[in-house]
């Protein structure tokens, strides 16, 4: 009897999260070790499914599929492939070190994590299904608990206007995905919600492209395409620290994967006829994010949109629609979960001490918090493109797919590059480097172990990425051949 | 030994960055212990180079001590290694300046582990680019040389730091963007980044546009010229060429000296190398073309960076601007080969690029020892104006006799390893440049007048009162530090042949 790993991956976290409920809401050390527990046994098993998916097999692999609504062909059907492996173990490292960065909160901690986990639980199950209907189910788990958890624990000043305004976009977005979807399920007659009888439907190609739209875009909100891009800077910034390292980390790779599981894979012949649209919008991402992240003032403002430019990257990789894009875009979804993640995790450990997220008020923090301020360079290297680094092994094939597709396209996006640099290394000379102000003198504390051991985490990963390229890449070109194989590109 | 045989590039390579490594093992309060230990670590490589340069065999076709093992295979990258006569001596000057750079660095008291460390660093990225035989790889190491200066200006350096540090790095990356962009486009085009690969693939590129089947939609000649121009640009920052240098009488004023030492002394060899390596051979087309051009801005450089440098009135921007003037030669010998290799004058080429590539060596000693000395003045004086400096021969009758000797050697004095090189890339560079190279060497009076310029207003004149009572003269560990430098510079100035030999016969092959 195989143990069904992935199961236990996405409904751990829900598991936990309900039994949390029935806490004591006082016993806050009780709360957080359990959290902590589930976000270990997640991780692990993440680990596991990543390290042991055989490439030489390929195809999907720990596939469980059980019968769940059969009048309506919806099936409960999971696999791992070389796509989705890598956004497995994304999310469980998210988790694992946004627990531990969360470890200080102290404001009602049963029900912060209990939202999280419901959270985690929705994403993993996305990132493994194989089944239409279960996509969609598991994708509004993802978001309804995004609500709650930015609307209590976020930040005052904006909480309620950025938690609506998120949920809002992404369930009007889901709901056009949702109309695209059940198009294809009627069209199709299979009569089933399986991803594979739909990809062998053999829709039309005046079917496939007036439908791409519906879900491609549908999807692609929560991925943060332009022009439906601006509930993510807010939604980032309102955020809790540990929220908005799943939003920006994991959550937006859900909806650029759901944008290719269900637009590219299911209606090739769509993403070929507005591929060029996709094209133009995700340039915008990557340029316009740039500039607008590099004339913010609030520190936490220039990485929500330094991500709006990062998902960028990942759409026209998509977009190309070739082998080296698509395994670009697969790359860059793992090595930017990362690094915003990192990225977020410094944030709210300055936010937490200083109390102020304006560039001008912050200053000289690496001597008070040299691991910190190492941490975020390092993510800084990663997001201007380093080598070294994951971001260059993640940016690098896209370039590669653009040229291949769309010359223009590569030369206009990687002017990002430099505008990236210049906006990065600011941000870092002005809030690490220079003099501390006299009013935070002495009120820094230093970080705690959780603290430190998040960071190393995040860290080593982009760094071991960058130098050692072959722990990710063929394991994600191998699903690139899949989408490849029913797109029919190069 | 066989071990070391087989792996001695990557020992050299990757020594540095793991010594740095275990650098941050020790406390950083014990500031000794941290020099010592950096200092013995950048020995290592240079013991290893030293090693290499007696047992690389001058004269045998292709690359020695290649090694290749897997990196990306996903998109045909490799790690591939190996050197020939022209990147030995740049490893050399490469690991022999590094320890002297730190040895003067002995100085600095902030963040010392820091500092140290990342020096390290940098080493390692600056062999990477010598040693590269895949266009990946080389970019990967081309950009990893160009964070830690950023931070070692930008930290340890003197007043308009956060400026100089920020032109120099967005600068620099704006040239590797097209760096970047063009490697893309070639491993596109021919399928891997292998250099060995390319380059006998590329030519051949010419003849067909579907040779590789892939669904380009530019035509391979305009992915070609894109290409072309996008290295020269990337190249034409780094060394630099006028009018793409004015990132560096900043970058280099503002560095602490051990930065600056390595900037001029190592960094800026990149780009040559960069046009040595992988423009000159991927397109002779069109480097041939557009070679009058080069010529042309190298005898500008030559010509302005002298007059530049002749009105300085700091000291530390007046050796910067020599940069450029002496890394014109370079570029004129490189620009002379590209127009006459593989022809009837191929001999002159030959000679100019010899030229150029012993420049690059000279010019490596001269600057460092040149910005080791401003340094060794900065540390006592406190200023680098030459009008507030003056009459300090009496004080430092040593430093005043490695000054003079550093800056003969600067201004090609004959004897000196200057002469050599500057001669050779002249005498190639006549028949094939000849109006470009006469503007050379009337530039070459400018040179001179700079020159002395500078050591007049340090070493001679009238004293300034203020400077009796201080302690002006060079220390025993500043000459330790300069004298392999002044040794190399007589040596390669009265017997060129130990260097000269292992250059020629590798340029004959390649460019004759």
């Amino acid at each position: 009897m195989e143990v069904p790993i992935l199961s236990i991956v996405v409904f751990t976290p829900i598991l936990f999260g309900v039994v949390l409920f029935f806490f004591p809401a006082e016993r806050h050390r009780e709360i957080r070790i359990f959290a902590l527990a589930g976000a270990t046994i997640a991780l692990i098993l993440s680990l596991w499914a990543y390290f042991t998916y055989d490439q030489a097999i390929g195809g999907y692999q720990l596939v469980e599929r059980y019968s769940w609504v059969p009048r309506l062909g919806i099936s409960y059907h999971v696999g791992v492939d070389g796509m989705n492996a890598p956004l497995v173990l994304l999310t469980g490292i998210v988790m694992f070190t946004g627990v531990l960065i969360s470890w200080g909160i102290d404001d009602r901690p049963r029900e912060f994590f209990g939202f999280l986990f419901i959270l985690a639980t929705g994403v993993f199950g996305v990132f493994v299904s194989l089944d239409l209907f279960q996509l969609f189910f598991f994708y509004e788990i993802a978001v309804f608990p995004m609500y709650l958890l930015i609307a209590i624990w976020g930040w005052k000043v904006t909480r309620e206007y950025a938690a609506m305004k998120l949920t809002l976009y992404l369930f009007v977005g889901s709901v056009i995905a949702i109309v695209g979807g059940l198009a294809m399920y009627f069209a199709s007659g299979a009569h089933s919600f399986s991803l594979f009888a739909l990809e062998g439907a053999g829709f039309s190609v005046d079917f496939q492209r007036f439908w791409f739209p519906f879900v491609f875009f549908g999807f692609a909100v929560l991925g943060g395409i332009f022009p439906v891009h601006n509930w993510s800077p807010d939604g980032h910034v309102a955020a809790p620290t540990a929220v908005s390292m799943f939003h920006a980390g994991v959550l937006m790779k859900v909806g650029a994967f759901a944008a290719l599981r269900v637009g590219i894979m299911l209606l090739p012949e769509g993403a070929r006829f507005w591929a060029p649209l996709v094209l133009g919008l995700a340039t915008v991402n990557v340029v316009y994010g740039a500039f607008i992240a590099s004339i913010q003032t609030d520190f936490k403002y220039v990485i929500g949109f330094s991500s709006v430019s990062h998902m960028g990257l990942v759409i026209l990789g998509f977009a190309t629609l070739n082998l080296n894009g698509i395994t670009g875009a697969g790359i860059q979804m793992f090595s930017h979960g990362v690094m915003t993640a990192l990225f977020f995790a410094v944030v709210g450990m300055v936010y937490d001490r200083a109390h102020t997220r304006e560039i001008p008020k912050l200053g000289g923090f690496i001597k008070v918090m040299p691991l910190v301020g190492i941490a975020f360079i390092i993510g800084g290297l990663v997001s201007m493109g380093m080598p070294g680094f994951s971001g260059f092994v993640a940016e690098f094939p896209i370039f590669m797919g653009l040229w291949q597709s769309q010359p223009i396209v590569a030369i206009i996006a990687a002017f990002s590059i430099v505008i990236t640099a210049g906006y990065i290394m600011r941000v870092i000379g002005r809030v690490f480097f220079g003099e501390m102000p006299e009013e935070l003198k002495g009120h820094i504390t230093p970080i705690n172990t959780f603290d430190k051991i998040a960071l190393v985490i995040l860290s080593g990963i982009l760094l071991l990425v960058g130098v050692y390229p072959t722990i990710i890449a063929p394991l994600v070109e191998s699903g690139a051949q899949v989408v490849l194989a029913l797109v029919g590109g190069a | 030994m066989a071990f070391l045989q087989a792996h001695l590039l990557t020992l050299i390579l990757f020594s540095p960055v793991a010594g740095g490594v275990l650098l941050l093992l020790i406390p950083r309060e014990r500031l000794q212990a941290i020099r010592w230990a950096a200092l013995f670590v950048s020995l290592i490589p240079f013991g290893l180079a030293l090693w290499l340069w007696f047992t690389y065999q001058p004269g045998v076709e292709g690359y020695q001590f290649v090694e290749q093992a897997i990196w990306y295979e996903a998109i045909s990258s490799s790690y591939h290694l190996g050197v020939d006569g022209i990147s030995v001596p740049m490893v050399m000057l490469t690991t022999l300046l590094t320890p002297l750079a730190i040895l003067i660095s002995w100085s600095i008291e902030d963040n010392v582990r820091s500092y140290m460390t990342l020096f390290l660093l940098l080493e390692t990225g600056m062999l990477g680019v010598f040693m590269s035989l895949d266009l990946l790889i080389f970019f990967v190491f081309w950009e990893i040389g160009l964070i830690p200066m950023y931070f070692l200006i930008n930290q340890w350096g003197s007043g308009n730091r956060e400026y100089a540090s920020f032109k120099f790095l967005i600068y620099t990356m704006a040239g590797s963007l097209g760096l970047l962009l063009a490697i893309q486009m070639i491993g596109v085009a021919s399928g891997t980044f292998d250099l060995i690969a390319i380059t006998e693939k590329w030519s051949a590129l010419n003849q067909s546009l579907t040779l590789f089947g892939l669904p380009i939609t530019l035509a391979i000649g305009t992915v070609k010229k894109i290409a072309f121009w996008a290295f020269v640009v990337a190249f034409a920052i780094k060394v630099p060429i006028w009018p793409f240098h004015t990132w560096l009488p900043d970058a280099h004023t503002e560095a602490p000296t051990a930065g600056s030492m390595i900037l001029a002394g190592v960094l800026l060899k990149l780009g040559a190398y960069g046009f040595l390596r992988l423009v000159l051979p991927l397109y002779p087309v069109e480097a041939k073309y557009f070679a009058g051009v080069l010529g042309f801005l190298a005898a500008l450089a030559i010509v302005l960076g002298a007059f530049a440098s002749w009105g300085q009135d700091d000291f530390k921007r007046l050796v910067a601007y020599s940069s450029v003037n002496h890394m014109g030669f370079v570029v004129l010998g490189i620009a002379a080969a590209a127009f006459a290799q593989g022809t009837m004058q191929a001999d002159d080429a030959v000679i100019a690029i010899n030229g150029a590539v012993l420049q690059m060596f000279n010019h490596g000693l001269s600057a460092a020892g040149m910005f080791l000395l401003v340094g060794v003045i900065y540390d006592r004086a406190h200023t680098r104006d030459l009008n507030e400096l003056g009459g300090l021969f009496p004080l430092a009758p040593i430093y005043g006799g490695i000054l003079i000797f550093t800056a003969m050697a600067s201004l090609g004095l004959p004897g000196l390893n200057g002469f050599v090189s500057e001669f050779l890339v002249v005498r190639g560079s006549w028949p094939i440049f000849t109006l470009y190279t006469a503007a050379s060497m009337l530039g070459l009076l400018i040179t001179g007048a700079y020159i002395l310029k500078g050591i007049a207003k340090v070493l001679q004149g009238p004293l300034n009162e203020k400077w009796l009572g201080h302690k002006m003269e060079i220390n025993r560990r500043e000459i330790i530090a300069i004298a392999p430098l002044m040794f190399l510079m007589l040596l390669i100035g009265v017997w060129p042949a130990w260097i000269l030999n292992i250059i020629n016969q590798t340029v004959k092959l390649l460019f004759g």
